[in-house]
């Protein structure tokens, strides 16, 4: 591990804050499933931006105008072309743009959302594009620098101080528009859920599911405009989506997903920049060979990838929503499904004439594989509820009341369609299968009840009594 | 409804010749391989006919390109997957350093650019799947799995770009712009290259036609008839992947994107027919590409992508409003069409509704001869209109010979008015029985419904009402008017 020094820190820390004020928006985002504005905005601020810079150069020409009093030729050269906050102005001017034209086409043109976003940016940034090659000759601006920020050079910039602090000046940025996004989600926090989750009736109760939206649009705006300058526009991308995802694949309720965003965006800012300095010594170390002289990357891509690699790990572990719960659950399902029609198949048998069966023989019968059905086997002698002897396997007492009680609502459930749903006397059997399986006894009683208690299933088969201890 | 689509017709027409000519103007001056200030004709006219041999593959590509977007991006857009594109061209980032890495391992040219192409298209379908598995396998929807993977892959690409750069061998080689090139680049392969592709895309376009539709129209249905849905889609974002992997080179990718979406989305306003819609789409990127980079070589510092861009949001912007299908144009002068007949139907029974009740409703033959005369005062009482609008809906109802003025703001129907204000009443009263007998409501509720309702009525449903309402045993006379079913005149 290559040793941790203050300025990894500050990148740390850029980065988490980074993290945090767009995680924020994100769930919201992500509710309202607009999770592409962000990245819309994030190239459409491009005209914004050369827009902003020209202005300024050309606020400087009037630097040696004779008619203007000393005092504003004096500041007008004294501002900076690169100064941040016109370009923030700038940039903020055409995220709202952007957010308002895809508004107006999709509602005037009636154009799928997703289109309307792609018509919008595409147009902004082909503008910006032209913008400064025409500019050219007194402009250097790197568009690549706007995209892939310089989230590296965070703790040898300017520093200044808050609170009594002294810290990066992106810091500071990135402090003060966290502190925007918390007031704003928390003085609207109310509107912003209700508006999130059904804007119809938002709208009937008085919130306006409009004003929310702008809202939003604007905070990210202004979080997108200030973070990329210092941590390039894909970690923003990223922050914005991928820790909101997470989080909703970990939760159903809103204030825990956003802290779990919170939490994520985090792990992922500390992984990301741990990944950023370590890799590349290790890749040059251990793989050595065409790697020898590698001694960097990406930190802001990292970060992203980190967060992805959370969310790639969500996906598979989630409690509730995980794809290995739910296979594990299907699983559970699967067994216990295959275990309660060996105890049926053995009941229906003992009633007929006594005939006892292999396991084999059941592999045949219910079109399982001989594996799946030794361990259902296996469970069902262990559960105590058949048993071998030498002529093949027996009910046991257990089982057999086990197994009287599926069979019993199976058969009610033959009555039941017949006489309620019209369905033919050899249409039933399939349906009951399935059902008997997730009948519960309340169940089963209401079904008798609305029989009339039948002996018989309508096979002529008798329908074993209620009292399933003999 | 012809005239209207003729006008809409016309003034894009006449836009399109004004925006020529401001593009002609602009873009005449001050061109790098021609000093003098105005081009001649002549070099327009070998630019326009790639006749010039500096730009003729520039132009031809470009021109090729927006075909090729254009037309897989009508499918993209009615499977509103738009940004996929988006999705597909940031995720294709690591396929450049991971290539060259590979190359470089192996001891060959890292900047083989078959190589790189080849990876580039492997992420890129990497990532389409990566979204689509996101899509089907979680709870995440559509959009939040494209910017995952967006984000992500860009990322670890950019992180890998910074390794590959400092590769030995490798000095710093701004590796990204061989692949996100410009088409100041562009040379007769790459001109080649595109034209196969976009060969690949007409043809898979034409083949899978119908299953590109149904996956458009209705998902779901397909895969109920057991259309390999997945599969399907996958081969519609493979051509999307070669498309835009030959294009990265040409325009760059956020341009790329926009010759997906614009063209599709342009093309939507035109017409309601997919055949059409696709066909005017790929014509639409064409014209862009061959537009745009006609008039980056006639200007300076006019970087081609981004011109063609703007001339396909232009052509957008048009198409929105004077689109004939949907166009906004077409859609308010239809709206205001509407409108109209409709308060003109609504004075019509305004009419006949007075003159029913001064005859307390028996005498239906002798209507016509005794059809009441009413001033403007009393039938502003009848409904909420103001005074204007409805000296002027009766001036317009005078000219359409409904209506006959009799002077001092006293009006009367006319023989015509009297018949086409019978044949309204009649739609409104049968649908108000209808709501009243079938739909179980009040009798003082369906006033209001049957107001919006009676427009709309066509003979055949009429019939059908008739039908149903004789089945419930409530009388209608045939051609006669029926008594009002809630017995209160409008307003009275």
């Amino acid at each position: 591990m290559v040793e941790l020094i203050s300025i990894d820190y500050w990148v740390i820390l850029v980065g988490m804050l980074c993290a945090m004020s767009c995680g924020l928006l994100g769930n919201f985002m992500l509710l309202r499933k607009m999770s592409m504005m962000g990245d819309a905005i994030s190239h459409a601020v491009l005209p914004g931006i050369a827009g902003a810079f020209l202005f300024v150069i050309y606020l400087q020409s009037f630097a040696h105008a004779t008619w203007l009093p000393e005092s504003v030729r004096e500041w007008v050269g004294s501002i900076n072309a690169r100064s941040t906050l016109p370009m923030l102005i700038g940039a903020g001017c055409s995220g709202l743009l952007t957010t308002m034209f895809t508004q107006w086409v999709q509602r005037f043109g009636k154009v799928d959302q997703g289109a309307a976003m792609g018509v919008v940016f595409t147009t902004l940034f082909a503008i910006g594009l032209i913008m400064i090659r025409q500019a050219a000759d007194h402009v250097d601006l790197d568009p690549d620098c706007v995209l892939y920020g310089q989230i590296d050079l965070v703790g040898v910039g300017e520093f200044v101080e808050l609170g009594g602090v002294s810290m990066p000046k992106s810091v500071q940025t990135l402090l003060i528009v966290l502190g925007i996004n918390v007031v704003c989600i928390g003085l609207f926090y109310k509107e912003l859920k209700i508006t999130a989750f059904d804007p119809a009736l938002a709208d009937t109760l008085g919130f306006s599911s409009g004003k929310m939206h702008y809202l939003l649009m604007i905070l990210v705006a202004i979080t997108t405009v200030a973070s990329f300058e210092v941590i390039g526009s894909i970690l923003v991308i990223a922050m914005l989506i991928v820790p909101a995802a997470t989080a909703h694949l970990l939760t159903d309720r809103l204030p825990q997903m956003i802290l779990m965003s919170l939490v994520v965006g985090v792990l992922s800012a500390i992984f990301g920049h741990l990944m950023a300095i370590n890799l590349p010594v290790m890749l040059a170390k251990h793989v050595g060979g065409i790697f020898a002289d590698v001694n960097g990357t990406s930190t802001a891509g990292m970060m992203a990838v980190a967060s992805g690699f959370i969310f790639g790990v969500t996906v598979f572990l989630a409690p509730r929503h995980g794809l290995v719960m739910k296979w594990w659950h299907q699983v559970a399902i699967r067994r216990r499904i295959l275990r309660e029609d060996i105890l049926g198949m053995l009941y229906r048998l003992e009633e007929n004439a006594g005939k006892t069966l292999e396991a084999d023989h059941f592999a045949k019968a219910l079109h399982e594989n001989r594996w799946r059905i030794s361990t259902a086997i296996t469970g069902l002698v262990k559960s105590d509820q058949i048993q071998h002897a030498e002529d093949g396997y027996h009910l046991t007492v257990d089982g057999k009341s086990a197994a009287k009680r599926l069979v019993r609502s199976h058969r009610l459930w033959e009555a039941f369609l017949i006489k309620h749903m019209a369905l033919h006397e050899s249409h039933v059997h399939g349906t009951a299968e399935r059902l008997e399986h997730i009948t519960t006894d309340e169940m089963v009683k209401t079904l008798a009840a609305s029989t009339g208690n039948p002996a018989t299933d309508p096979h002529g088969r008798e329908i074993p009594s209620e009292d399933v201890d003999n | 409804m012809n005239k209207m689509r003729l006008f809409a017709h016309l003034c894009l027409f006449a836009s399109v010749l004004f925006g020529g000519q401001v593009l002609y103007a602009g873009g005449g001056h001050g061109s790098v391989s021609h000093p003098e200030d105005n081009m001649s004709w002549g070099e327009i006219f070998e630019l326009v006919f790639f006749l010039d041999l500096m730009t003729r593959w520039v132009i031809l590509s470009t021109t090729f390109l927006g075909f090729a977007a254009g037309l897989i991006g009508s499918f993209l857009l009615l499977r509103k997957r738009s940004l996929m594109g988006d999705a597909l061209s940031h995720a294709m980032l690591p396929g450049v350093p991971i290539a060259f890495i590979v190359m470089v391992a192996m001891g060959g040219d890292g900047k083989w650019m078959p190589g790189l192409m080849l990876g580039v298209t492997v992420f890129g379908l990497l990532g389409v799947m990566m979204v689509m598995a996101i899509n089907r396998y979680t709870r995440i929807k559509m959009d939040a799995a494209m910017g995952i993977v967006l984000s992500v892959f860009f990322g670890f690409g950019l992180g890998l770009m910074k390794v590959a750069e400092k590769l030995i061998g490798g000095e710093k080689t701004g590796l990204r712009h061989y692949i996100y090139g410009s088409a100041a680049t562009i040379r007769f392969e790459d001109c080649i290259s595109i034209m196969v592709v976009s060969l690949i895309a007409v043809l898979s376009c034409i083949l899978f036609y119908k299953e590109f539709k149904l996956l458009c129209f209705d998902a779901s249905f397909g895969r109920s008839q057991g259309w390999p849905t997945g599969l399907l889609d996958l081969l519609m974002l493979l051509v999307v992947t070669l498309v835009t992997v030959v294009g990265l080179q040409t325009v760059g990718i956020i341009l790329v994107i926009a010759l997906f979406v614009i063209p599709a989305a342009a093309a939507r306003f035109w017409t309601h027919t997919l055949w059409k819609m696709v066909i005017i789409a790929s014509g639409i990127g064409a014209f862009s590409g061959w537009i745009g980079s006609i008039v980056s070589a006639m200007a300076e510092r006019m970087p081609a992508g981004a011109i063609i861009v703007i001339v396909a949001s232009i052509v957008f912007l048009l198409s929105m409003f004077f689109g004939p299908a949907k166009g906004v144009l077409i859609r308010t002068l239809m709206k205001r069409r509407l409108n109209r007949q409709v308060a003109r139907q609504h004075l019509l029974r305004a009419f006949f509704e007075h003159t029913e009740l001064n005859l307390d409703g028996n005498d239906t033959e002798a209507f016509g001869a005794k059809a009441t005369e009413l001033s403007i005062d009393e039938l502003l009482k009848s409904r909420s209109w103001n005074r204007s609008s409805l000296k002027k809906l009766l001036r317009v109802s005078a000219v359409a010979g409904t209506v006959a003025e009799l002077g001092g703001d006293v009006f009367r129907l006319t023989e015509a008015g009297f018949v086409e204000a019978e044949r309204h009443v009649r739609n409104h009263r049968l649908w108000e029985m209808y709501l009243i007998t079938h739909a179980d409501i009040a009798a003082n509720h369906v006033d209001r419904d049957a107001d919006m309702v009676e427009h709309i009525l066509g003979e055949q449903l009429v019939r059908r009402l008739e039908i149903l309402l004789e089945a419930e045993g409530v009388s209608v006379p045939r051609g006669g008017v029926p008594k009002n079913p809630h017995g209160a005149l409008i307003g009275s």
